[in-house]
């Protein structure tokens, strides 16, 4: 780090020159540090730099969509007008919705995660493309603008499902909001391209197909549906700008047009979009439940494929958002059958998770308490997602709250608990330094207890028949309105603890060491924080599989 | 990108980016890459035809009407140059791994004349339509055919030949690009031809997409 400093420091202690062993740190800067210049983080080729620069997009839209859940749950605090009128309201959960999907839980994991660990998983270089990659960043930061611009000149009222006739026939602003998502969206086919490449391509020798980490065989399954769902859905929203500028009238019943030909497009990218949000963060629980319990994985292989298996069935589950919207029951059979497969490969991954728990060597640190949240979240979400696929119970629970509930259980819960669990448990990869492990399970129980107190008054909410984005509801709703915005206002505390140590221990955390948590995963092999090219010397072969953990016994854990 | 400097001698050395394990493994990641976002063009125009065949379905008799007032011999002019024009460019990708640079350049050239041709002989069918009226939705006058769908039938027509249009557009860039490198750089060989390789298989695409959009818009 001093170069200058080392000449004097011989002369004065003769013969201690080579003490320390810091010689790969001098001729090899980390990422971080290697150029500091503004430009060498604006226009860098690197993934980790890349990576980190999705990560600050991500937390930074997670927390404007934080705010307008937060402004949307103070309005429902009473039965009439509280805070804002109707369209001001409206406005609001469509601006939540839209920034939470595309531009916080579609790039949150893959973008800035994978980018980051996926070559040093595969001990490679870097990705396969990466000028690619990097334009892939600024058509995300493009798109984000242009949906921004489009939100803050007159806003969009219709929801982030932007249904038909509405959509083509509202004055609030669609084109550009809609053309901000068109363009998003050729981000997340550049970045999943980009991934199936670099897996299919760029393996270290001795890493073959099955002894890929379960995390890159989750990006690699949620490549595959961002490459094939998203150009449909591309489409779908130049399809309804062109409506809204110049009155085609593809989806307008006035004029010959099929809305419900707009929702069958529209479900068949949001529906497998789901498992774009949540399949990468089942790969980084298969990551840390293995590292946290001092044990293989149980069932690699079953983990592995059914990542497939849900992003392969996934796609074939589009219709269980229509059951009401006239579709045959023959086909909302179908549909609900195909739907509960995605039960049984999601049901594969948890027992595999618990087989993996069971008589493991349980190191209960902060990423593993978001381990636990997600089994629960998963589990609740996924049971309650069998409840909405089967046709007779949808029908009452339908556009309620019931519905609003499951799918911030299952995608936002799972999704958002894996987010955290891979936040700390790579925080010492990515940057060198260790977080306060006290403040980081403090947080995580008031997370979860936050999230439970959220949305478990929602789904009573549903179950009594509140629909969801309704401005105004009857007075015997309010209870549970006000528990479910306490639990909010608890999430969201916990939320500022996690930003307030995390930035601390950014600047101000312990030195970690190269593995802190004596992980088994191929990115520990490298430096941490690594270096620009990832690993020093040659390049590294990987003989051992990825979850290969001998559990030792308790103390030798227990000073990590 | 750092690239290895170009080696001396008779065979051109092309640009290796150090990542990848070796020059083979890197045309390989390219053409996957390739490969990959061609699929993701299929998809898109698949909406398309998703959407034609929905409308088709609940308006045949206005389908079948108003895919008689396209003009079917500008279609299949259009279509015999296009394929024409698959061909010149294949052959581009021929002398590039022989490392006949100028012959790259001259088929890259009667590549690109023969999309000029598709896109002036597609904007006499457009201004024609313009002049009497079938155009999308709101915007469709056409006295002469009445039948309800019509307008949505030429809704599609413009939907996706236009985007065909762009995509013809595109491939001119990408083809340019690889003439202008042949003439100038003239280092295309047998160990570097991926790039003119690339926008052929771009050119394929654009061919194929239009070889369903003839039968479906023109024939049927």
């Amino acid at each position: 780090m001093t170069p200058s400093s080392s000449p004097t420091a011989e002369g004065v202690l003769p013969g201690h020159d080579d003490a320390g062993g810091h010689d790969g740190h001098h001729h090899h800067p980390n990422y971080l540090v290697d150029g500091t210049t503004v430009k060498s983080w604006l226009l860098t080729i690197d993934h980790k730099r890349i990576g980190l620069m999705f990560l600050a997009s991500v937390l930074f839209f997670f927390l404007i969509g934080g705010v307008f859940a937060l402004a949307v749950r103070v309005e429902l605090l009473t039965p009439g007008p509280t805070v804002m009128d109707a369209m001001t309201y409206n406005r609001a959960f469509t601006l939540h919705g839209l920034i939470m999907i595309f531009l916080f839980m579609i790039p949150a994991i893959p973008a800035a995660f994978g980018n980051f660990m996926l070559p040093l998983m595969l001990g490679a270089k870097d990705v396969a493309f990466p000028r690619l990659n990097l334009a892939s960043f600024y058509i995300y930061v493009t798109g984000a603008l242009l949906m921004i611009w489009g939100m803050l000149n007159g806003g969009l009222d219709t929801g982030w499902t932007f249904y038909t006739p509405y959509s083509t026939h509202t004055t609030t602003t669609v084109a550009p909001v809609l053309f901000g998502a068109f363009v998003i969206g050729f981000s997340s086919i550049a970045t999943g391209l980009n991934f199936i490449v670099t897996v299919h391509t760029m393996r270290a020798p001795g890493i073959t197909w099955f002894k890929l980490p379960l995390f890159v065989w989750a990006i690699y399954a949620t490549s595959c549906i961002q490459v094939l769902a998203t150009p449909v859905i591309g489409l779908l929203t130049l399809l309804v700008v062109g409506e809204n500028l110049f009155s085609f009238g593809l989806f307008d019943p006035a004029r010959g047009g099929d809305p419900v030909l707009f929702q069958h497009l529209f479900w068949f990218y949001s529906h497998p979009a789901v498992y774009i949000m949540v399949l990468p963060a089942f790969g980084v629980m298969s990551e840390v439940v293995a590292a946290f319990s001092r044990k293989n994985i149980f069932g690699y292989r079953a983990v592995a494929y059914s990542s497939l298996g849900i992003a392969f069935v996934g796609f074939f589950a589009w219709g269980h958002h229509m059951f009401v919207s006239g579709q045959s029951t023959f086909d909302a059979g179908i549909f609900g059958v195909l739907t509960m497969l995605v039960g049984v490969f999601t049901a594969i991954k948890v027992f595999n998770w618990v087989g993996t728990v069971y008589k493991g060597a349980v190191d209960f640190r902060t990423p593993f308490a978001y381990f636990c949240g997600f089994l629960f979240f998963t589990v609740f979400g996924g049971m309650t997602g069998i409840a909405v696929g089967t046709v007779s119970l949808d029908m009452p629970w339908h556009d309620t709250y019931f519905v609003v509930a499951h799918f911030h259980f299952i995608m936002v819960g799972a999704t958002l608990m894996a987010f955290l669990a891979a936040f700390h448990y790579w925080f010492p990869k990515m940057f060198g330094r260790m977080y306060h492990e006290g403040w980081g399970l403090v947080s995580a129980a008031l997370i979860i207890l936050g999230f439970n107190a959220t949305f478990i008054p929602q789904f009573l909410l549903g179950n009594y028949g509140m629909p969801r984005r309704y401005y105004e509801y009857p007075a015997r709703f309010q209870a549970l309105n006000v528990a479910s915005t306490a639990g909010a206002t608890l999430l969201a505390f916990g939320f500022v603890i996690v930003a307030i140590y995390l930035t601390y221990a950014l600047f101000y955390g312990r030195a970690s060491g190269k593995n802190p948590w004596r992980s088994k995963g191929y990115e520990w092999l490298s430096e941490s924080p690594p270096p620009t090219h990832n690993f020093v010397g040659p390049q590294p072969t990987f003989p051992e599989e990825p979850h290969y953990y001998v559990a030792p016994k308790k103390d030798e854990v227990k000073d990590v | 990108m750092s690239s290895a400097p170009a080696a001396h001698g008779a065979a051109p050395a092309p640009k290796f980016a150090e990542h990848f394990a070796s020059l083979e493994v890197q045309n390989h990641a390219a053409r996957l890459g390739m490969w990959l976002f061609l699929s993701t063009e299929i998809l898109l125009f698949a909406g398309l035809f998703v959407c034609y065949s929905c409308y088709r379905f609940l308006y045949p008799e206005a389908f079948a009407e108003a895919s008689r007032h396209l003009n079917l011999t500008l279609g299949t002019v259009n279509t015999v140059v296009l394929i024409t024009s698959s061909l010149t460019a294949a052959l581009a990708v021929h002398y590039a791994k022989e490392g006949k640079n100028n012959l790259v350049a001259l088929m890259v050239g009667l590549t690109l004349l023969m999309a000029v041709g598709f896109l002036v002989i597609k904007g006499f069918e457009y201004s024609h339509k313009f002049h009497e009226g079938t155009l999308p939705g709101k915007h469709y006058t056409y006295q002469g055919l009445q039948l309800p769908g019509a307008p949505m039938y030429f809704t599609i027509y413009f939907l996706s030949t236009g985007l065909h249009a762009l995509h013809v557009t595109i491939g001119m860039g990408v083809l340019t690009w690889m003439g202008v490198r042949a003439l100038t750089q003239k280092n295309f060989g047998p160990n570097n031809y991926t790039g003119v390789e690339l926008a052929s298989m771009y050119w394929h695409l654009v061919d194929l997409v239009w070889i369903f959009l003839f039968p479906m818009l023109y024939l049927v």
